[in-house]
């Protein structure tokens, strides 16, 4: 890419990772990572712990520099133009960091303090952000005492209080209620539309599927760039089959043993509530041999299913390629 | 003595505080056979922690009855404590205790013999992954691993029942498919009766049996494959060009059961998809809102929570019994 027409898309862009590495003594943390996210768009980014997510964002806010490489945000070099990148974004981290002893609209106006915003500014944001967190009527609460739910949609709010244009959410869903959650991703679209840009990582895989396209980085690489519908499709070695059965115990037994002396090539066999999920390389192929393998043991084998995999069985898959590829 | 691992009846807990009453438990029965693995599930405050450190016998209760394989909660204690293992929520190790400082600490604690104690760490070590990882501190462990001691820490004693209280909170999902990877073993290796509370829907999949806990009480009690079949009608998903005007248009369409939002997409409970669908595409055009293909989903155990929840509330409220406790009051 040409030099000049790197600066130009760097300006259009509200997230540009190219080519970004971060080493810690021998260790790479982050190594060779190049994606960027559109205007608008709520983009997941996911990985086991240590993997080196969170590196990536500390420096996509400027808060440690590349070892080489480079991260903009909104156009802003992170590294060399840190307050600009600060003044345009907006970070929720899993600790939500509100004030317990203040009350709601008291840590809505110390974050608007903080960024400046005049009062009259901050009169309008504060009626704003009570309004889109549901806290009508609990203006006067002490955040203490607020349920986790609404504390981390008030978190939210102190995280836009000035209006960013990016929004980083680091784990911001960590033991919060499924009711909860689906209100909290409510706001994260409405936030969307208005053309805020969201980068938000989770360990949950079924709150992943909300995002519109993720990135999976693992042992520091990105190891996969796409939409949820095209990693389940691109992404996922073997094919699972859902195992009806009349002993689940016992036959998970049998097909643990039959995995170990390699009689059958499962890359995964687990029980799943009163059913069993198995990985194998082809389900039509292997769907026979474990029929006859249960059964020869006086199993009795309601079904056998190929199943869609989760985003879950996608994001395992990945990461053991990974692991095996080292 | 009865036949189940787990068992209460009518179960209440008050709590005085500041001259008030709350009431964390209001007449909750539940029974768990051995070999199960139960998931107790609900939204913050529904008392799920509660409810497992009464049954514990670690918190008194105000009445009714509960009991671990046969012994009284409040009455048998130290019988439940020898043959229960147990996983606070956000427990702590000994961080500057070793994995094997860990284990020699709980061994001691559960009074168990030197000479098991030589077969049974080692065993234990190797189950959870970590003999490579003897001599480390428990706080230079990641949080996946952590977790996997305080279970392996939890089965010194060779319990028959574990009780875990969110167990995985925090933990990144190969970690999390580890530790039920962990429970399933036990589970089909050892028989051992599993009881978890967690706050996630595809853990709760996991599981045999769930119950659903609302605000003191037991809402569903069953299977996930039955709980699913509860919620009546179908679930067609798809993603509108004009959200709020979308949801506003099936909330008020006939036939339409239910409307939850699933990020920018809608989901919409029908009963007939056949007649419905067409429906609501015309009304959709109509109104110019353009959207993707409209399809057909699985109903999973998060929509039926969902759904579950939002219809005990209804009927609370319809009795006129509004609470305060009003988390769910938002649009879902």
């Amino acid at each position: 890419m040409s030099a000049e027409l790197f600066v130009t898309q760097s300006q259009v862009t509200p997230i540009l990772v190219q080519n970004l590495t971060r080493r810690f003594g021998a260790f790479t943390a982050v190594d060779d990572v190049s994606f960027s996210v559109q205007a608008g768009e709520v983009f997941g980014w996911l990985g086991p712990n240590g993997a080196g997510k969170t590196t990536t964002i500390r420096m996509l806010l400027g808060l440690i520099k590349p070892s080489s490489g480079s991260a903009f945000v909104s156009g802003f070099n992170s590294a060399t133009q840190t307050k600009l990148v600060h003044a345009h974004v907006g970070y929720m981290s899993q600790q939500f960091t509100l004030y317990n002893d203040l009350t709601a609209m008291q840590n809505i106006r110390f974050y608007g303090g903080v960024h400046g915003l005049s009062s009259d500014e901050l009169r309008q944001r504060i009626s704003e952000i009570i309004q889109m967190a549901g806290l009508v009527g609990r203006e006067n609460t002490l955040t203490g005492s607020l349920s986790g739910g609404w504390k981390q949609r008030l978190a939210l709010g102190c995280a836009i209080v000035h209006h960013p244009k990016v929004v980083f959410l680091d784990e911001p869903t960590a033991g919060v209620d499924p009711i909860s959650r689906r209100q909290f991703w409510e706001l994260i679209y409405q936030m969307a539309k208005d053309g805020v840009t969201v980068l938000v990582t989770t360990h949950y895989m079924d709150e992943a599927e909300l995002c519109q396209r993720v990135g999976f980085i693992s042992a520091g690489r990105l190891v996969a760039l796409d939409s949820v519908s095209q990693l389940k499709l691109t992404q996922m070695r073997g094919q699972v089959l859902e195992i009806n059965v009349s002993d689940p115990e016992k036959a998970v037994r049998i097909l643990k043993a039959a995995q170990q002396s390699h009689q059958v090539p499962l890359d995964e066999v687990a029980l799943y509530g009163a059913q069993i999920h198995a990985v194998v390389p082809d389900a039509q192929e292997y769907n026979d041999a474990i029929q006859r393998l249960l059964t020869q043991d006086n199993i009795r084998v309601n079904s056998i299913e190929w199943i869609a995999p989760t985003l879950e069985d996608v994001f395992i898959s990945s990461v053991k390629a990974r692991v095996d590829a080292n | 003595m009865n036949q189940f691992a787990i068992s209460a009846t009518n179960l209440v807990k008050e709590f005085k505080a500041n001259k008030h009453v709350v009431t964390a438990i209001n007449g909750l029965s539940l029974q768990v056979a051995p070999g199960e693995t139960y998931g107790l599930i609900g939204p913050d405050g529904a008392g799920k922690t509660t409810t497992t450190r009464v049954i514990l016998g670690l918190l008194s209760r105000t009445s009714g009855e509960s009991s671990v394989l046969g012994f009284d909660s409040m009455n048998d204690m130290y019988e439940i404590r020898k043959r229960v293992g147990y996983i606070a929520q956000q427990f702590s190790l000994p961080p500057t205790l070793t994995v094997m400082e860990n284990m020699l600490f709980f061994a001691g604690i559960h009074s168990v013999s030197s000479e098991q104690q030589k077969k049974r760490i080692p065993e234990l070590l190797a189950f959870a992954g970590l003999s490579e990882f003897m001599n480390r501190l428990a706080g230079k462990l990641s949080g996946g691993m952590k977790k996997k001691l305080a279970l392996a820490c939890s089965l010194i004693h060779e319990p028959q029942v574990v009780m875990l209280d969110e167990p995985t909170l925090g933990v990144d999902p190969v970690s999390r498919r580890e530790f039920w990877n962990l429970l399933g073993n036990l589970r089909a290796e050892r028989g051992l009766t599993i009881f978890v509370c967690t706050p996630y829907m595809d853990e709760a999949e996991r599981c045999t049996r769930v119950g659903l806990m609302y605000e003191g009480k037991l809402i569903v009690d069953d299977s996930p494959a039955n709980i699913k079949r509860i919620i009546p009608g179908h679930v067609l998903e798809f993603m509108p060009s004009d959200f709020a005007a979308a949801r506003k248009l099936c909330n008020e369409m006939d036939g339409v059961l239910e409307v939850q939002t699933y990020g920018d997409k809608l989901h919409v409970f029908v009963g007939d998809v056949a007649k419905r669908k067409p429906q609501i595409e015309a009304a959709l055009a109509s109104q110019g809102i353009t959207h993707d293909n409209l399809r057909e989903i699985e109903v999973r155990m998060e929509e039926a929570f969902i759904s579950l929840i939002r219809r005990q509330k209804e009927s609370v409220e319809q009795d006129g019994m509004l609470t305060q406790k009003s988390e769910m009051s938002g649009e879902i």
